[in-house]
């Protein structure tokens, strides 16, 4: 069992979402970061969508009252077991009694914290998944919750091979269209010339933009019709809504392009500021660049015996404390000339 | 029949009106090929949401032609008769833009026969078509912050129920204590694509 001492901004738990449900209305949630979803959990020896947490800028404070394996991945942040500074991107023991407390997220918007097991919650049509814009699933972490922890084995640990980095300036391939009849000729051009800011106003069901010029486009509205992430709906003040895993199933803003695939899980780590670009490329393309994240993924995680797993933590450990850098590194090197 | 590539994962069926979407759902429902992740009707469109990875796009639109064949519906169609206190929040301003009175938006809205569309917004809105033709207004400038679970309300050419307490734009005229929406229950929207729904008044 875990339980919630801080909550931190906005700690939810996610999976793979509801999938299927659309139909009735049911948005499927889910990891904004699917991605980094699934790199915690294959580092903790779970199935990559099993139900994690999701923090929001700022992580929670948890207190272990079980021995686990956990992984933490996504936006970088100062995270500490016990006042000890604590490596992320790989699976890492916490001894029962141990408290756990995760800072505030320096690069991206969200992280995300895999138990070896998963955590046990209610699935409410097929999944675990809060969602408070519909009102379905857990509500979000509180202090004082208990979270109960499913049965595992602790296995040999695992680090990821390439830690993600996020910027704050982002370009995001685009397929263009559907609706490309409701734009003026010079319309898309101009937005595919366009920068635009992240605005505060965001959430798991969109990223509202801000751009310097308006996307211009007809007025009215579309009848009512089925929408998806990643879609790219302009309003009528032209600026431009990137649909996230908890948008509306159905809307009537025209779509000017739609987010690839392989990028979807990069929108769950914009965070209000980032500039943000978009680059048209065509579906076979956009094919391709999921075909390379599918093989990314199939070899992302890495066994590894403890000694390399603490020095990889050490290197890492210096890039997310400028404080501790220099005896991090130290450390670091000594390891590794031992395993030599 | 007009088809659009909708990113890397959809193609967007453009049909003639809801029930061809519906049935459109069911066709493709009764065979699916591997790798669909959702069918999505709306007004006039059915959404078909694939993985690109095991569905190659190009393959399903040579196939679409044959589940245009076979548009017969054979979902079970209910009739909801749902009970509605009549003293919603904008019923008043609804009669001065309609030109009727209270009474006569009261009589128009619970005389018609509704059919649910598809269901969209939030789990359970049903968007009912065959709304009385003087009762067409606009939604809101702004939309409230909160609309209360049960409201029953109109929007263009709509009616609606919310089935939850959230932030809306439609014109609320009066309350039900139905519930819309449980995810426990087997079918978990009260209200299908197809159903007929008609309101009966109660003080």
């Amino acid at each position: 069992m875990i339980t919630v001492i801080e909550p931190g901004r906005f700690t939810s738990i996610q999976d793979e979402g509801r999938g299927g449900f659309a139909h009735l209305g049911v948005p499927r949630a889910g990891a904004a970061d699917s991605l980094s979803l699934r790199h915690a959990n294959l580092l903790v020896g779970n199935p990559q969508g099993a139900a994690a947490l999701e923090m929001t800028l700022h992580g929670p404070t948890l207190r272990f009252a079980v021995d686990a394996l956990i992984a933490l991945t996504g936006g970088r942040m100062q995270v500490y077991l016990d006042d000890v500074p604590l490596p992320m991107y790989q699976s890492v023991s916490v001894c029962a009694g141990q408290v756990l407390a995760c800072g505030p997220l320096l690069t991206g918007m969200r992280g995300y914290l895999a138990v070896g097991g998963g955590i046990s919650t209610a699935q409410l049509l097929a999944s675990a998944a809060t969602d408070t814009l519909a009102g379905l699933g857990p509500p979000v972490l509180r202090a004082g919750d208990c979270l109960t922890l499913r049965p595992h084995s602790l296995l040999q640990g695992r680090y990821l091979r390439s830690p993600p980095e996020f910027s704050e300036q982002v370009t995001l391939r685009v397929i263009t269209g559907p609706h490309q009849e409701w734009f003026p000729a010079t319309a898309l051009g101009s937005f595919l010339d366009g920068c635009y800011r992240v605005r505060a106003d965001s959430d798991r069901s969109g990223i509202r933009l801000a751009g310097a010029t308006v996307v211009e486009r007809n007025p009215g509205e579309l009848p009512s019709q089925g929408m998806l992430t990643g879609a790219v709906q302009v309003p009528g003040d032209g600026q431009p809504i990137v649909l996230l895993p908890n948008h509306g199933t159905t809307g009537g803003y025209p779509v000017i392009a739609v987010v690839i695939s392989a990028d979807l899980p990069q929108l769950g780590q914009l965070r209000p500021g980032v500039l943000l670009r978009f680059q048209a490329v065509n579906r076979e393309q956009a094919l391709q660049a999921l075909r390379y994240a599918a093989e990314n993924l199939r070899t992302a995680s890495v066994c590894a015996d403890p000694g390399l797993l603490e020095a990889r933590g050490l290197m890492l450990l210096a890039k997310a404390h400028p404080a501790l850098r220099e005896a991090c590194l130290q450390l670091g090197r000594r390891r590794v000339r031992l395993r030599r | 029949m007009n088809i659009r590539y909708v990113g890397d994962s959809a193609l967007l069926v453009e049909v003639q009106d809801f029930r061809a979407a519906q049935r459109l759902r069911e066709s493709i429902g009764r065979q699916p090929p591997n790798g669909i992740r959702e069918l999505l009707p709306g007004y006039d469109t059915l959404l078909v949401e694939f993985d690109p990875l095991q569905l190659d796009a190009a393959e399903l639109l040579q196939r679409l032609p044959e589940f245009m064949q076979d548009l017969r519906s054979a979902a079970a169609v209910h009739t909801h008769e749902i009970e509605v206190r009549y003293q919603g929040e904008d019923l008043e301003d609804v009669a001065r833009l309609t030109g009727l009175d209270r009474a006569e938006v009261i009589r128009r809205h619970s005389a018609a026969n509704y059919t649910v569309a598809f269901l969209g917004f939030a789990p359970g809105f049903p968007y009912l078509a065959g709304l009385d033709a003087r009762l067409r207004v606009p939604r809101l400038q702004s939309p409230r912050a909160r609309v209360p679970a049960g409201a029953v309300a109109i929007a263009d050419e709509f009616s609606g129920i919310y089935p939850q307490a959230t932030p809306g734009g439609w014109r609320i005229l009066g309350h039900t204590k139905v519930v819309l929406f449980d995810a426990a229950r087997a079918s978990p929207a009260l209200c299908m694509p197809g159903d007929h729904v008609c309101f009966r008044p109660v003080s």
